[in-house]
């Protein structure tokens, strides 16, 4: 039998605000265990959370990316459950009236087709603390430096039908959060995180199969791979003769496999009710007005104005945007360089790229500014190195040896483009080959190849090779 | 010769401004009455004797450096509900018996920065709920009009302690009656103010959307003066509003002819006791003479005020209370076997059964399947009592009625009965419900107990509540009766 596979996402990303949501304690990262909790985040008898503001701000600016309604009105519930590093017993979160209703997301496939995600609803709600099960001997350590940092959970319509779609979206929204500066995107340190529900029913059939939700995958390679191992078990599971049980699994990426945490019958009933702490949230038009002012120029648009603006091919231009860093890379590099956008490109997703890759860094951390790249790009468009040698000055440029100039000078790559003495090695070259002279001027046309190779092999490359062509041509026709 | 005691807190700030005590005189004789009556009381669960005797000295010096307010080196007594730094504060719960606060209840703060100067931390209903003081850990507190009944609840420890003069006032907290219904029953006044008047910051939550904080005293002056102090914004509590406040002693003598006042036909009907009622309808005739006028009105939707009231406290209960879980802070069980079993036992042994009660019936109202039909339906009520109290204040300034069916029962008498102890609070959680003011002023007394007269007021009227009750006790001395034992 065909499958089709049925996917929906909640995504955690937390929100970049300096204090948690509801207290003054920093939300910064690392720090020792226990020392960013103030008397709310612990919980303590008597304290009572106020709402951070900030985070009623980014809320909104992703209700307005996705082209969502941004709730007049929503209420904060409580969600009640017990767990060591949920200091109140419950988790301040909105159930019934979230702060962002419904909107879409459109992605593009590796393909280029572009597909329209749902999204069902983002709402705002606290993260809870850490339970440290290794390092206390046959007890847990709490750490709550984390309980009360900001969350938006993002949740998707079961509109994805691969793997690989999951993935499109989720590093959409990754994007998008960080184009929106309401998210640094970090996925090792946590702050952007998701949950899938992942089906499988008939290819044809209407009904969803029962779901199983996979928790807490921290990166894009875990979700592919763990949506692909859950399809493949549900699969298998019903060909033999089995059911799928609704419940929530574990990733383990070590052994590829997921794994039962807790079936529906285990599962919280959670008691949501409005928080009777906190307000209604109200947000007012003008407030919406306001923040529809400082809104960036979002991923879409941007890749619009690179395919108009600098005429670049939409799948360049969809690389470029892929991130808010490397888009600001690429124009700050041709900004430098006053054009030569195609240049930029290409260096950019091929030689940067590749490098970024093997080293396993992201743009932010590369060792080359767009200051430095442009002083390279610039001396292969004034003609000073050919494009070969200039990945040689990349290499020393990532190695940290110095400015594009710096190491053209002191490694003598500066191309010859002496027309005088290029000649003068030319000449020399066509008196020391006559038998392939000969050949050459008999009808042998690609042996000026040989003559080139001559030259460069003399010049140690850096004659420059148009002026090569030209001039040996130029004398060899003659 | 008076003896200090036996005069009402505003009294004692007139004698402290006139330089006819000091401040560590006045602390001292009350410590000195503590130590003597409280035995037979049990109204503190905490003294806080040297801390009160340095905080003190500071108002005698703050006084001498000429930088003194009404409330300077007036000694209080704290419900043990507020968190205190570095006092124990254990809300009469077992859970809390280990728990020293690290910060400071708003409230608290308040009272600091006027320099009133705290006794110690006063009994209470476990978690403040109770009616009578009986579910406390540390045992009942006692009604000093008579020792073998109770004071009331769930601020039963400052309401004896002040009926008593063990401290000439008091903070008491109020979720359903908790001020009014033990104010009446030991003779003294009491405030419940409008919901968001007081922060609720450090104030430990039973029912976030009903607790409200409030003064205890001998007299409506005497709470005019401690309101004046306690009200006030706080960013730290989402719920307090940003109200002016109104200046209540300044408020106090004005006239109230012409005033309307409201009777519920529902407060005056079957459950009330006979006596009681004769003494509601002389304090009203009291009003008729200084020219005001009664009107009987009807409040259709009292009597779904307790259901409802029984399904939104415990709800938000269950919830507030998950707290105590053991992990952080409070009692811990021994040698917990595994985290489940350390959460059932720590929870188990450091609740009490009224506690437990509650939160089992919360957690009921709320689960998946009940919630449509308990709690939802429950604030759907609270909205029909709001708008009776709206329709009756477009025609009255005023309700009045008794604060409770019957003056004060005995210790143990409705102990094993929750549903007539939960009736005790019949006239008062309607109050609560609406969010509204709410006042207990002494009325007159039912073989040898007091009586409480219950005057309801619109939003922020604090100023016009304190104002009547002080028109009735300008006529009229029961509150300054003080119980022969404890003269």
């Amino acid at each position: 039998m065909e499958w089709e596979t049925v996917i929906g996402l909640e995504i955690h990303a937390q929100l970049k605000t300096r204090s948690k949501i509801f207290s003054g304690a920093s939300t910064a990262y690392g720090a020792e265990p226990n020392t960013q909790a103030c008397t709310v985040d612990l919980g303590l008898p008597g304290v009572l959370p106020v709402l951070n503001k900030e985070v009623v701000r980014m809320a909104t600016k992703f209700g307005l990316a996705i082209g969502a309604e941004v709730a007049r009105k929503s209420v904060f519930a409580r969600k009640n459950y017990f767990y060591p590093d949920l200091p109140k017993g419950y988790q301040i979160s909105q159930f019934e009236l979230p702060v962002v209703k419904a909107g879409t997301l459109t992605i593009t496939l590796d393909d280029g087709e572009t597909k329209v995600i749902g999204v069902t609803r983002a709402h705002l709600e606290e993260d809870a603390g850490k339970s440290l099960h290794e390092d206390f001997h046959g007890m847990t350590g709490i750490d709550l430096n984390r309980a009360g940092t900001p969350l938006l959970e993002i949740v998707s319509e079961p509109d994805m039908r691969s793997a690989r779609e999951a993935v499109a979206y989720m590093r959409k929204i990754h994007s998008l959060v960080q184009y929106l500066d309401i998210c640094d995107g970090n996925m090792q340190e946590g702050s952007f995180r998701c949950d899938a529900n992942v089906s499988v029913r008939p290819k044809g059939q209407e009904a969803f199969g029962t779901r199983t939700e996979i928790k807490n995958i921290n990166s894009f390679r875990f979700v592919e791979r763990a949506i692909n191992y859950e399809v493949q078990r549900q699969i298998d599971l019903i060909e033999d003769g089995g059911e799928v049980v609704q419940e929530t699994r574990l990733y383990d990426p070590d052994r590829n496999e997921t794994r039962s945490m807790r079936s529906k019958e285990e599962a919280n009933d959670y008691r949501y009710f409005p928080d009777p702490d906190l307000l209604p949230l109200v947000i007012e038009p003008e407030f919406i007005e306001q923040v529809k002012k400082e809104m960036p120029e979002l991923p879409d648009e941007k890749k619009a104005r690179f395919e108009s603006e600098h005429g670049l091919s939409s799948y360049d231009a969809n690389v470029l945007i892929a991130s808010r860093a490397t888009a600001d890379y690429f124009e700050a590099v041709v900004a430098e360089l006053g054009g030569e956008a195609k240049l930029v490109a290409n260096w950019m997703n091929g030689e940067l790229a590749a490098r970024l890759n093997r080293d396993a860094i992201e743009i932010e951390q590369a060792p080359v500014s767009a200051d430095a790249f442009a002083g390279l790009l610039r001396r292969i468009v004034d003609n000073t190195i050919s494009g070969k040698i200039a990945k040689e000055v990349f290499d020393a440029m990532w190695n940290g040896e110095g400015s594009a100039d710096e190491i053209i000078d002191s490694r003598g790559l500066k191309q010859i483009t002496d027309s005088g003495a290029i000649e003068a090695i030319i000449d020399n070259v066509i008196a020391n080959n006559p038998s392939q002279v000969e050949q050459y001027r008999g009808g042998q046309a690609k042996l000026l190849g040989y003559f080139v190779g001559q030259v460069m092999k003399a010049t140690q490359g850096k004659a420059n090779p148009a002026q090569v062509n030209q001039i040996l041509k130029q004398k060899l026709d003659s | 010769m008076t003896a200090l005691h036996q005069y009402s807190l505003a009294a004692l700030s007139r004698g402290l401004a006139a330089g006819d005590f000091s401040s560590v005189e006045l602390a001292q004789h009350f410590l000195d009455r503590i130590a003597a009556h409280d035995k037979r009381l049990n109204s503190f669960i905490t003294v806080t004797a040297e801390q009160a005797l340095a905080a003190a000295e500071a108002a005698d010096a703050r006084r001498a450096a000429g930088d003194a307010g009404p409330l300077t080196g007036i000694p209080l007594a704290q419900k043990d509900i507020f968190n205190t730094r570095g006092v124990r504060t254990s809300c009469g719960s077992r859970m809390l018996d280990n728990y020293i606060a690290p910060y400071d209840a708003c409230v608290i703060e308040n009272f600091d920065a006027s320099g009133a100067v705290m006794l110690g931390k006063t009994n209470m209903d476990e978690f403040a709920m109770g009616s009578s003081n009986e579910t406390s850990w540390y045992g009942p507190a006692k009604n000093p009009w008579d020792v073998e009944r109770v004071p009331g609840g769930s601020s039963g420890g400052s309401a004896a302690a002040v009926a008593a003069r063990l401290a000439p006032g008091a903070t008491g907290t109020d979720t359903g009656g908790s001020i009014r219904q033990p104010a009446a029953l030991c003779g003294i006044t009491g405030l419940k103010p409008t919901y968001g008047r007081v922060s609720r910051w450090g104030m430990i939550a039973f029912a976030s959307s009903l607790d409200q904080a409030g003064p205890m005293a001998p007299s409506a002056e005497d709470c005019a003066l401690l309101l004046q102090a306690m009200a006030g914004f706080d960013e730290r509590d989402s719920t307090c509003m940003e109200q002016p406040v109104d200046d209540y002693v300044g408020a106090l003598e004005q006239g109230i002819e012409g005033l309307r006042i409201g009777l519920p036909k529902e407060y005056f009907a079957e459950g009330l006791d006979d006596a009681v009622e004769a003494r509601i309808r002389e304090a009203l005739k009291v009003y008729e003479s200084l020219g005001a006028e009664l009107v009987e009105i009807s409040l259709p939707n009292s009597h779904l005020s307790a259901p409802a009231y029984y399904v939104v406290a415990p709800a938000e209960c269950s919830s507030n209370l998950s707290r105590f879980d053991g992990v952080r802070f409070g009692h811990r069980c021994e040698n917990p076997k595994d985290l489940e079993d350390m959460y059932c036992r720590s929870r188990g042994e450091g609740f009490g059964d009224e506690v437990k009660r509650r939160i089992l019936v919360g957690t009921y109202a709320l689960s998946a399947g009940y919630y449509d039909a308990y709690y939802l339906k429950a604030q759907q009520i609270r909205r029909l009592i709001s708008n009776d109290f709206t329709e009756a204040f477009a025609e009255v300034d005023v309700i009045m009625g008794p604060t409770t069916p019957t003056p004060a029962f005995r210790l143990g008498e409705k102990a094993d009965d929750p549903i007539s102890m939960y009736l005790s609070d019949i006239y008062t959680i309607a109050v609560n419900l609406a969010g509204l003011p709410g006042m207990s002023v002494p009325a007159g007394q039912v073989d040898g107990l007091p009586v409480g007269l219950h005057i309801v007021g619109n939003y922020w009227s604090e100023a016009r509540l304190l104002n009547v009750a002080h028109c009735l006790q300008m006529e009229t001395d029961w509150h300054q009766q003080i119980p022969e034992a404890f003269k």
